[in-house]
C-alpha cells in the first residue's frame, strides 16, 4: 500500500463480492488520495469491473466497508454516491437512448452536480465541448456510434462534477489519433484536481496518466504501486502469460 | 468563453405560436356550450376525459417507462370514491375532486410494492391490482356488487346544468393536468423521468433519484385518472363496478398514446382526438368497431411506430408543445453557419484562431 487509509479520499477495506458459489472479489484493500491517478489493469475476469460496480454502489459487497470523503458509504446507493463526487462510467455504455447528447449531460449536470438550471447548462455544455461531442449535441444518443457513446458516457460522468471519476475502459477501440485526444482530455481532469481510478486494457494509455498501477488478478491485488515497477513484476506477467504466479 | 457558448433553446416560434393556439382553443371550448347541443357537450366532454386519460398514459409509459395494463384501477377507484363521499353527504362536485385526491393517495401505498417490479411483471402487476380492487368494491355493500349503485345526489341539479357543469369540469381538469403534466416534464424532472425510462442503473449512476422520481410520476398519474374515472361518472351517473374496472379503459389509453405518438406531449392529445373521432363514427357499428380499431393499432404499430406525431417530428422536425432542449450555436456564429452540425468545427476553428 502507498497510501495510509489516513488521509485517503476513498478507502475499501476488506472487499467482498460473490455471486452464488463464484467469488469475484477476494478480500481487496483499497486506498487512494484525493488528486490521485489510480491505473487498474489485469486479464479478464480479474474482477476489475466487479470492484469498480462495489466502489460506485451500483451493488453492494459481500462483506467489506467502503468509505469516501471520511463517510462510510458502504449502505448507500450509487445516486448518493455520485452526489457526493464518486462517479463512474460504464464499460458498456449506457446513454439515455431515447434522448439527445445534450440531454443526457444535463440529467447529470442538474441531478448529480445539483445545479441550478443555467448552471447545468454551462456545465453540460463545457462537459460536451471538453469531449468534443458539442457537433452532435442535438443527435438522439441511440443513433451515436460507439465512440461517441463511449465520449458520452465520459461527458455525462463529467457533467455530474465528480471529485473522484471511474473510468471502465473508456479507451477500448480507440484509433492511435483518438487514444491521443482521450489521454489530452484526463489530463485536462487532472488539471482541476479530479482524481480517478481507470481500468484499462490499453496499457501504453494509461501508463500517459497513470501515477500508480493496480494489477488484479482472480479476484485479488496482485501487485500495487510504481506503474513500470508493476508492469515488470513477475506475478503480473505470469498473470497476463498465464504461466500462473509462482 | 461565455460570449461564444452555444444557446440552449426550449421552444420554437412554432411552439409560440401552439401555445397561444392551445389557449385560444380552451377560451373557445369554454364558451362552446352556448352554441352546442346537449349531445356535443356530451360528447365534448367524453374527448376531455379521453384527453386526460392518454395524456397521463403517455406520461407513465411513454416518459416515464412505466407500462401498466391496470390503470383502470384509479379509473374505477375516482368513481368509487365519488360515490361513497357524495353518499356521506358531501357535495356530489366537490366530491369528484376529493375522491381523486384520495386516489393519488391510494396509489402511494401501492407504489411501494408495484414500483419494485419491472417491465412486463409491473405491468401485469398492475392488472392484478385492478382485478383485485375491482372485487374489493363489489363486497361494499353500497354499491350491492355487479348490480351497481347511481350518484344520485347529482338527480338535484336539473339535466342542462349538470350537462354544462359537468362539461367545464372536465375541461377545467383537463386544462390544469396538462399544464401540470407539462411543467413537469419540461422541468429538470422531466429529464430525470426520461433517463429512468432509458437506463435506470445509469441514471442512478448520474445522482437521479430513481424510485422517488417513479413514484411522484406513478401518484400523479393515478390522480389524473382518478379524475378522469370520477368525470365519467358524472356524465353516466351510474356505477357498475365492471364497466369502470374494466381493462378496456387501459386499451384505449394504449390505443391513443401508440396511435398519436408515444413518449411525444402531442402524440396523446392527438391520439385521443382520432380516438374521438373514429368512436364518433363508427362506434355504433358495434363488433367491427372495435376490429377497425384493433386493425388501426396493428397498422401502426407495424408502419409508423412512433406514432403519428412522432413520425411528424421526426420526418418533418415539428416541435409544437416539445419538452426537449435544442442546442443553438452562439448568436455570432448563426451569420456563417446557422446550422447545429457544423458547430463543433466552429469551436474548433475559433479556438485555434
Amino acid at each position: 500500500m502507498t497510501t495510509s487509509p489516513n488521509g485517503a479520499i476513498l478507502s475499501a477495506t476488506g472487499i467482498h463480492k460473490r455471486f452464488g458459489a463464484l467469488v469475484v472479489l477476494d478480500d481487496i484493500d483499497f486506498a487512494m488520495k484525493a488528486d490521485q491517478a489510480v491505473g487498474i489493469v489485469g486479464p479478464n475476469g480479474a474482477g476489475k469491473t466487479t470492484l469498480l460496480s462495489v466502489l460506485s454502489g451500483a451493488y453492494p459487497p459481500s462483506a467489506g466497508t467502503i468509505a469516501f470523503k471520511g463517510g462510510d458509504v458502504t449502505s448507500l446507493p450509487a445516486t448518493q454516491r455520485c452526489r457526493l463526487g464518486l462517479v463512474r462510467t460504464h464499460q458498456v455504455p449506457k446513454p439515455f437512448g431515447g434522448m439527445t447528447a445534450f440531454e443526457n449531460v444535463f440529467v447529470a449536470a442538474s441531478h448529480g452536480a445539483g445545479l441550478g438550471r443555467d448552471e447545468a447548462y454551462e456545465e453540460a455544455l463545457g462537459s460536451l465541448k471538453l469531449c468534443g461531442m458539442l457537433g452532435v449535441a442535438n443527435r438522439r444518443a441511440e443513433t451515436l456510434g460507439l465512440l461517441d457513446r463511449k465520449r458520452l458516457e465520459l461527458a455525462r460522468a463529467l457533467a455530474a462534477k465528480p471529485t473522484l471519476l471511474l473510468l471502465d475502459e473508456i479507451g477500448g477501440g480507440l484509433t492511435d489519433g483518438e487514444a491521443g485526444e482521450l489521454v489530452e482530455t484526463i489530463r485536462e481532469l487532472r488539471h482541476r484536481r479530479i482524481g480517478i481510478v481507470w481500468i484499462e486494457h490499453i496499457v501504453h494509455i494509461l501508463l500517459q496518466v497513470a501515477e500508480r498501477l493496480i494489477c488484479m488478478d482472480a479476484g485479488k491485488i496482485i501487485a500495487d504501486g510504481d506503474p513500470q515497477a508493476v508492469m515488470a513484476d513477475p506475478q503480473v506477467i505470469g498473470a497476463y502469460l498465464g504461466g500462473g504466479p509462482k | 468563453m461565455s460570449a461564444v457558448s452555444p444557446i440552449i433553446e426550449r421552444g420554437t416560434a412554432a411552439s409560440r405560436v401552439a401555445g397561444t393556439g392551445v389557449a385560444a382553443i380552451i377560451v373557445l371550448l369554454a364558451i362552446a356550450p352556448q352554441f352546442l347541443s346537449a349531445g356535443a357537450v356530451d360528447r365534448m366532454t367524453a374527448l376531455f376525459i379521453y384527453v386526460i386519460l392518454a395524456a397521463m398514459w403517455n406520461a407513465l409509459a411513454g416518459f416515464g417507462g412505466l407500462v401498466s395494463v391496470g390503470q383502470q384501477v384509479f379509473f374505477g377507484l375516482g368513481a368509487y370514491f365519488a360515490i361513497r363521499l357524495a353518499n356521506a353527504g358531501l357535495n356530489p362536485f366537490i366530491s369528484l375532486f376529493v375522491s381523486a385526491v384520495i386516489v393519488g393517495m391510494v396509489s402511494w401505498p401501492i407504489s411501494l410494492f408495484m414500483l419494485r417490479l419491472k417491465n412486463g411483471e409491473f405491468a401485469i402487476g398492475m392488472w392484478v391490482i385492478a382485478a383485485l380492487t375491482h372485487l374489493l368494491v363489489n363486497l361494499d355493500r353500497l354499491i350491492q356488487g355487479e348490480t351497481g349503485t347511481s350518484l344520485i345526489s347529482l338527480n338535484v341539479y336539473d339535466a342542462s346544468t349538470r350537462r354544462v357543469t359537468v362539461y367545464w369540469l372536465a375541461l377545467a381538469a383537463m386544462t390544469a393536468l396538462l399544464a401540470i403534466l407539462f411543467g413537469l416534464l419540461r422541468g429538470s424532472t422531466g429529464a430525470a423521468i426520461r433517463a429512468i425510462r432509458d437506463n435506470e442503473d445509469a441514471a442512478a449512476s448520474v445522482g437521479v433519484r430513481v424510485t422517488g422520481t417513479k413514484r411522484l410520476l406513478f401518484v400523479l398519474a393515478a390522480f389524473g385518472i382518478g379524475v378522469a374515472g370520477a368525470l365519467w361518472l358524472a356524465t353516466a351517473i351510474t356505477f357498475q363496478p365492471k364497466t369502470y374496472f374494466s381493462v378496456q379503459w387501459t386499451a384505449y389509453m394504449v390505443f391513443m398514446v401508440l396511435v398519436g405518438g408515444i413518449g411525444t406531449f402531442e402524440g396523446a392529445i392527438l391520439g385521443a382526438l382520432l380516438f374521438f373521432l373514429i368512436e364518433t363514427w363508427f362506434g355504433s357499428t358495434g363488433v367491427w368497431y372495435l376490429v377497425g380499431l384493433g386493425a388501426t393499432a396493428l397498422v401502426f404499430s407495424l408502419l409508423l411506430p412512433r406514432g403519428l406525431w412522432g413520425t411528424l417530428e421526426e420526418r418533418l422536425g415539428w416541435r409544437l408543445l416539445s419538452v426537449g432542449y435544442r442546442v443553438k450555436p452562439p448568436v455570432n456564429a448563426m451569420d456563417t453557419t446557422g446550422e447545429i452540425t457544423s458547430l463543433g468545427q466552429t469551436t474548433t476553428s475559433r479556438e485555434k484562431a
